[in-house]
């Protein structure tokens, strides 16, 4: 079975523009999370769609599907965790125990930020193959610029090679067995430095292919991102 | 849902622009496979001219696309069907006029955005379901529901379907015309008159080729079908007037940017009637995919059909339009953006 997981745990915005958290602001006609959602939703391949959301707004989360016509019974609602990595958890939790679902090796998950709206069908498509044939992977784009490291964050201690550095977005997915094997089998030290889904792959040496992503499926994080993501869709009006 | 719509900005430059689309509302397709048409091709290299560029542009090209059904909200069909999309939207309806004529008619490619979306979002009777067609072969549907529009227009004009048809011209509308006739007009005797030998070459359904310039001092023909466009319909619609029986019937499908000279002296002492044909309907591409049903019709298809390697990215757009320069007929490739 092929599962989507759209996570949006975040509660606050940090924008300064509402006290929601961002994946619930409007972009154009609807929230954010509504025009990711949909474009899953548009892809056939799912059997099943969960949203991780935080506690609170679980409710609110509810409301948009009626308000937005997204009555789909694929659709699921799970109560985020405290990180990214805990949220995939709790569905995949939620997955295995739920008994109607006709469970097999082959399952995968396509994890995806709830903040990047402008994922593509091609995204998702090749996310959702390359899980299928190699059982990780992450989606990327070439670093456009120079990458520098800085421990202490005053000096610089590398400049690695650009054309080896790549810049990690979402959708991430795997095969569901293999990332809770995988997960399980991880210290707690580990665990605690896990801020990417991904890592939990690299950490015991499993291989995670690229796919290929685009520079337009950013993350909608800061003020900055939200106006250049409402004037790419036409609204300029906002500050 | 955000989708993404890939742009030609000016000649030889796309660029994406992003608009939401209602999934609530209509018929949500995801465009499968296109083909280029002369006019796409026009628009991309720049060779219309500067006003109308400048007016036209930035807009999606394609106009010849066939997709899948993703989400219907009119229930005509199901999720995971397999369609044509038609890219004439008809404005004010006139008793007796065509769709494809109606005043205020828009059409993708050319007043709107072509097909050259992530999603497209159709009226439900834009759209046209078939089965037992192979979907790279489907994306040329329009331009043979262009064909059967011609045909039909001359069918009724003219009750004189026997005899022979001259096609002038060797291009990708002459053959796929010469299919259409072949199937609609079996008893009539079909002469396709071109200037490309290798062209010429795969007309062999027709009863006759011949290379412009070497015509017989005695070759006629009953009625004509102009498929030179371009600079070429000057000399097409010459020769026909030239070669064509008093009374004959001639079909303009060719496009000219420039205003050419006609003879008129001629047409007037043969009592000729010409008729123009300009895209196509509904009803058109219902009896394109009838035909493209046919086993035989769909393998003479194929064979002009040049299938390119799937375009992902912008750089694959540049790519398909510099090779359908090269390609003699169809350029048709997967749109996987």
């Amino acid at each position: 079975m092929i599962f989507g997981a759209i996570l949006a745990g975040g509660v606050g915005s940090r924008m300064n523009i509402a006290d929601m958290p961002k994946q619930f602001l409007p972009l154009g006609e609807k929230p954010i999370i509504v025009h990711t959602l949909e474009k899953f939703l548009l892809n056939d391949k799912f059997d099943k769609i969960y949203v991780g959301v935080h506690t609170n707004w679980l409710l609110h989360m509810s409301d948009l599907l009626k308000k937005y016509n997204l009555a789909d019974e694929r659709i699921e609602l799970v109560r985020g965790g405290e990180d990214r990595t805990e949220s995939i958890l709790n569905i995949i939790k939620k997955i295995e125990n739920d008994e109607s679902l006709n469970l097999s090796d082959n399952d995968i998950i396509v994890t995806h930020d709830s903040v990047r709206p402008f994922v593509t069908s091609r995204i998702i498509d090749e996310n959702i193959n390359m899980a299928l044939k190699f059982g990780a992977c992450d989606t990327v784009v070439n670093s456009v610029d120079t990458i520098i490291t800085s421990k202490q964050g005053d000096t610089i201690n590398s400049v690695p090679e650009r054309s080896t550095m790549y810049q990690g977005q979402t959708p991430q997915s795997f095969n569901l067995k293999l990332i809770k094997k995988l997960y399980d089998e991880l210290t707690n030290d580990e665990k605690s430095s896990l801020t990417d889904a991904c890592k939990v792959c690299v950490l015991k040496n499993v291989p995670v292919r690229l796919v290929r992503g685009e520079y337009s499926n950013f993350k909608i994080t800061t003020v900055t991102d939200y106006k250049i993501a409402q004037s790419m869709v036409g609204r300029l009006d906002i500050d | 849902m955000i989708n993404h719509i890939y742009q030609l900005v000016s000649p030889h430059f796309f660029s994406v622009s992003y608009a939401d689309v209602n999934l609530n509302e209509g018929v949500i397709v995801k465009p499968n496979f296109m083909s280029i048409c002369h006019a796409d091709q026009r628009y991309y290299l720049g060779t219309r001219d500067a006003k109308i560029l400048s007016k036209k542009l930035p807009m999606a090209l394609i106009h010849e696309c066939s997709g899948t059904v993703l989400r219907d909200n009119t229930k005509t069909f199901k999720t995971g069907q397999k369609v044509v999309l038609i890219p004439n939207i008809p404005g004010k309806k006139c008793d007796g006029v065509f769709e494809n004529y109606s005043l205020n008619s828009k059409f993708r490619s050319s007043s709107i955005d072509g097909f050259m979306q992530e999603f497209v979002s159709m009226s439900a009777d834009r759209l046209v379901a078939f089965e037992n067609i192979k979907m790279e072969v489907a994306a040329i549907c329009e331009f043979v529901s262009v064909a059967c529009h011609a045909v039909n227009r001359f069918n009724l004009a003219t009750d004189k379907k026997v005899g022979t048809i001259g096609i002038w011209g060797d291009g990708s509308l002459a053959y796929v015309l010469s299919c259409v006739l072949k199937e609609e007009l079996p008893d009539s005797k079909l002469v396709v008159i071109g200037k490309d030998v290798r062209k010429l070459s795969y007309f062999t359904f027709v009863d006759r080729t011949f290379l412009v310039g070497s015509l017989p001092e005695d070759f006629s023909v009953d009625n004509a079908f102009e498929c030179a466009g371009g600079e070429g319909s000057f000399f097409a619609i010459d020769d026909i007037i030239r070669f064509i029986r008093p009374q004959g019937y001639a079909v303009l499908l060719g496009v000219s940017e420039n205003k050419i000279s006609i003879n008129t002296r001629d047409i007037l002492e043969k009592g000729l009637t010409f008729i123009g044909c300009s895209r196509s309907g509904r009803k058109d591409f219902e009896k394109a995919i009838n035909l493209m049903g046919k086993s035989d019709f769909q393998s003479r298809l194929s064979a002009v059909v040049s299938q390119e390697p799937e375009v992902k990215e912008i750089s694959d757009i540049h790519r398909v339009f510099k090779k359908d320069s090269y390609n003699l007929f169809k350029t048709v490739f997967k749109w996987g953006v």
